[in-house]
């Protein structure tokens, strides 16, 4: 018997206990004027609670499992939709990151200084001993922040109770999406991330558009540092409406680009110390807050019509009103909607699910923690547990996670080399698009072997997470247990025969975990 | 085109679903034609590689980076022609091929993407779909899934069992291989690095996928995998026994170049690889220096795929290419800005050689917005073109892989 066959009597089982739920799939295709529906997914079997959790989180571990089962799988969703300032790290990792440069030191600062010191090594013949050093201390520095930031991201990912909201961060640094090697970003993209994406994971989508658009992380990447009156660069204008807010296919026209660029021109990052000299009738204007700027001598004065309605010409004042429109859009709630569909069911929603979803959107004020109640209550969602494919965030987060729960790692180096083996580093997307979201861009078969691999130095080792960073200790021998409290309570329950002849025909503990990490099961989640 | 090049180019590829069977007859004797494609990423520095001698207004604008006129001198230009010189790196590797007329060098070659941004124009490079710029200045829609080499499978009949089989040497699917034919990938750097699972592990995971969707995936990553495996040890036994210092030194590219030649000898007829390092805007050097070592392991590269090709390397074509070249003039800091028109090569044992395609004095006059190299030859219709003789393609399957395109033939092959 091979899986595939087994797999539609894991779906039937699901379904039948959905029958007994009626109310509640009745309440996920509520007519767009109902309440938000609450998810009511208590009555599932543990393989589905299983599943719903694997959505929900970065990948179950033990003690999720544990945690959610004792509070009941409806009220951890609630937590999770809602979470509250504790992350539950444990307390080696909030040190860890607690001593992080960029913890200590504001970005601006940290900007500035380094912009310094990248002028005064400019500035000296390219031959010069002193330049090259200095040149070097500028790379390590920059290098080390965007590095502390990447930890800090997989530390959470791994070790935080919020599980939901720190897999928004993602999906969301995705969305809005900057790369870190363009410029100087490398020193900006921990506070894009802390800062602009991370508090807003869950909240307003428009406080989390209004966040990005005011970054200099964002008006670097996109260029919009270039965009001023009579010389327009388009670039973020575009995107802007094309992936951030309304899809490509939402409404807009050329002419609506040149406008929004229009309206974003004076727009920029200021490194350095001086201000632009401006005429006194402009004076009252211009805003300076850290390295970001608004120059009003580079702003468009002019009134603008964007999307068929004017938008008085009157400064800074005209980039909410923009955003403001952009974010009211039904265009903008069905991309979003979509978009989240498709990220935590591992398909493209039905019209129905789609227009349930911009709904919950459009009547919530873009609430995302509601759009998301709204997803996690649809039959939908239920009947696609288990069935979206990992991409390599999830496959080695939630490796991780399953191999070793709360014990804390000393290095998350192997992860990031993971993540680049695999063709996804955090914030290593070149192209504004972000990383795809559909299975096919992940199931090559060079990086099946890569998973594989991967698999291999996870299950038999400890894989270099418990080496500290620049420690020349070797580590210690040992290998994670993965037939764990989750296995044996859920996971084995999920398995299909060809996967439990595999782990039963394993020569050893070690060879068990890869088979189980390799498994077509663990692919997905 | 005569009959007996194409004979000797089309090879038994499927083309009969593309051609029809009066082709098929035609080509049923032949071994297929291999491509590979070495791509360079950062946009290397093609006034260095082919370097202009004719040209005072070379030496002018660059005054600490130009490659001597040819000379006795180390570090001199090794000549090719009145105009052109080559780039002294490659006195031991590439230009021996040059003299057995089995090196064409494309110059003013390029695209029609003006950003000068690296991802930008690589993507343009590979997708193959042009800028994405109207003539009236409104952005195209591109389809980022589907670059042309896996367009040019596809006319190939890669979708066909028996047909051409793609690779890339690389760690994830490049965009110019992206599309609707299935496509292998393998990194070859971290081959023979342990990594290891082992044979009966390997089958027992396979066994995990049988029936499954992702099951000819993984059965390929292992084919692909094992035969990596088997080179290597073929390597290692070859180096004991013949104590040859250049294989025990063999590194980086012309390690790679080795086992790329391994596997598209025994099974892949189109391949890609890429090569990194070529965005040289401090200190490039001359004809010794940062940029010189570079164009010596790529030589040295080419060299070690064209010997390990064997007799196959008489179908085999080889197209180096890079994004951008770079600005004319040196910058401040002995090196060189992002550019337009580049050099393309083209090597192979059935190549053709020398320079070819559309040329122009190089002058300050000549030089595109005063202060690239113009772009006289676009790659798609040069590429076009040599696809159009090596796998007797007409204009119809042209289209397919470059859209709106007219091959241009160069007879390059």
């Amino acid at each position: 018997m091979t899986i595939q066959s087994t797999m539609p009597t894991l779906r039937a089982a699901t379904c039948a206990v959905l029958l007994g739920l009626a109310a509640g799939c009745a309440a996920g295709a509520a007519p767009q004027d109902a309440a938000p529906a609450a998810p009511r997914l208590g009555g599932l079997p543990a393989a589905a609670q299983l599943g719903v959790l694997n959505r929900v989180t970065w990948g179950a571990s033990t003690s999720t499992w544990r945690a959610a089962r004792q509070e009941g799988i409806d009220r951890y969703l609630e937590g999770q939709l809602h979470p509250g300032p504790d992350d539950g790290l444990p307390p080696s990792i909030a040190a860890q990151i607690a001593g992080f440069s960029i913890v200590q030191r504001p970005m601006d600062e940290l900007v500035m200084d380094l912009e310094r010191q990248r002028k005064a090594y400019s500035a000296l013949p390219p031959d010069d001993a002193g330049a090259k050093v200095a040149q070097q201390a500028y790379q390590d520095q920059i290098n080390r922040a965007a590095r502390e930031a990447a930890t800090r991201s997989l530390l959470r990912d791994v070790y935080s109770r919020n599980q939901l909201k720190e897999q928004m961060t993602w999906f969301w640094m995705n969305h809005f999406n900057v790369f870190q090697n363009k410029h100087n970003i490398r020193a900006m993209i921990g506070d894009y991330e802390e800062r602009a994406i991370r508090p807003n994971a869950l909240g307003k989508f428009r406080d989390l558009v209004r966040a990005t658009v005011f970054h200099p992380a964002m008006l670097r990447y996109l260029d919009n540092e270039q965009n001023a009156g009579g010389r327009i660069n388009e670039n973020y204008a575009r995107e802007l409406m094309e992936l951030h807010t309304l899809g490509v296919n939402g409404g807009y026209a050329q002419q609506d680009v040149q406008e929004l660029a229009r309206v974003l021109t004076g727009l920029g990052v200021n490194l350095g110390t001086k201000e632009p000299k401006l005429r006194r009738e402009l004076q009252g204007q211009y805003v300076r807050r850290g390295v970001f700027e608004f120059n009003p001598a580079r702003h468009d004065y002019g009134d603008k019509v964007l999307l068929g309605q004017p938008i008085r010409g009157e400064g800074l004042a005209e980039v909410d009103a923009a955003i403001d429109r952009l974010c009211a859009s039904p265009a903008t709630a069905h991309h979003i909607g979509r978009k989240l569909a498709l990220y935590f069911t591992g398909a493209d929603p039905s019209p129905r699910l789609e227009n349930a979803l911009a709904a919950a959107f459009q009547r919530s004020d873009g609430d995302i923690a509601q759009v998301l109640a709204t997803l996690f209550a649809a039959p939908e969602f239920r009947q696609s547990l288990g069935q979206a494919f990992r991409d390599p965030v999830h496959y080695v987060v939630g490796s991780v996670r399953m191999a070793y729960d709360e014990k804390p790692i000393l290095s998350v180096e192997p992860m990031m080399a993971w993540l680049t083996r695999l063709g996804e580093p955090l914030y290593g997307r070149l192209t504004p698009d972000g990383y795809p979201l559909d299975a096919s861009a992940w199931q090559s078969p060079g990086q099946m072997t890569t998973r594989f691999e991967i698999a291999r130095i996870i299950g038999t080792s400890g894989a270099g997470l418990f080496r500290a960073p620049g420690g020349q200790a070797p580590e210690s021998p040992g290998f994670p247990q993965l037939a764990n409290p989750l296995y044996d309570e859920a996971l084995r329950t999920t398995l299909g025969p060809a996967t439990r002849k595999a782990l039963d025909a394993a020569l050893s503990p070690q060879e068990w975990n890869i088979f189980l990490l390799a498994s077509p099961e663990w692919m997905n989640r | 085109m005569q009959r007996r090049d194409t004979l000797k180019w089309l090879g038994a590829l499927p083309l009969a679903g593309t051609l029809g069977a009066t082709s098929r007859v035609l080509a049923a004797p032949a071994a297929p034609a291999k491509l590979l494609f070495v791509f360079l990423r950062g946009g290397y520095d093609a006034a260095s590689l082919l370097v202009p001698t004719s040209s005072d207004f070379y030496y002018e604008a660059r005054p600490n980076i130009a490659i001597a006129r040819p000379s006795a001198d180390k570090g001199a230009g090794l000549a090719l022609n009145a105009d052109w010189a080559l780039h002294p790196a490659l006195q031991d590797s590439v230009y021996p091929l040059f003299g057995a007329k089995q090196v064409a060098f494309v110059p003013f070659c390029g695209t029609d993407d003006l950003t000068r941004s690296h991802f930008e124009t690589q993507d343009t490079v590979e997708l193959g779909q042009g800028d994405g710029t109207a003539a009236d200045g409104t952005r195209l829609q591109r389809d980022f899934r589907s670059g042309f080499m896996n367009r040019l499978a596809a006319v190939l009949g890669g979708a066909e069992p028996d047909g051409v089989r793609p690779i890339a040497f690389t760690d994830q699917l490049p965009r110019i291989l992206q599309g609707s034919v299935e496509v292998a990938n393998v990194s070859l750097r971290y081959a023979g690095k342990g990594g290891g699972i082992n044979e009966r592990q390997s089958s027992m995971i396979a066994a995990m996928y049988s029936g499954h969707k992702l099951d000819k995936q993984v059965r390929e990553g292992f084919e692909t995998r094992s035969e990596v495996q088997r080179t290597v040890a073929n390597e290692m036994a070859g180096e004991m026994v013949a104590a040859n210092r250049n294989a025990i030194n063999a590194r980086g590219f012309e390690l790679e170049a080795r086992r790329v030649a391994a596997l598209m000898r025994e099974k892949y007829a189109l391949g890609f690889i890429d090569v990194g390092g070529w965005d040289t805007h401090v200190n490039q050097g001359t004809g010794v220096g940062y940029l010189a070592n570079r164009f010596d392991e790529l030589g040295r590269g080419l060299a070690t795929f064209a010997r390990e090709m064997g007799p196959d390397w008489n179908k085999t074509v080889v197209v180096v290419a890079s994004e951008f070249g770079r600005t004319f003039r040196e910058n401040g800091n002995r090196g060189t800005d992002h550019g337009h028109g580049t050099v393309f090569w083209v090597l192979g044992g059935g190549v053709k050689g020398g320079i070819a395609g559309e040329q122009v004095a190089v002058n300050a006059s000549t030089l595109f917005q005063d202060r690239d190299y113009p772009v006289l030859n676009e790659y798609r219709t040069v590429l076009g073109g040599l696809f159009a003789r090596m796998y007797g393609l007409n204009a119809a399957q042209v289209g397919r892989v470059f859209p709106g395109v007219r091959g241009k033939d160069l007879r390059l092959v």
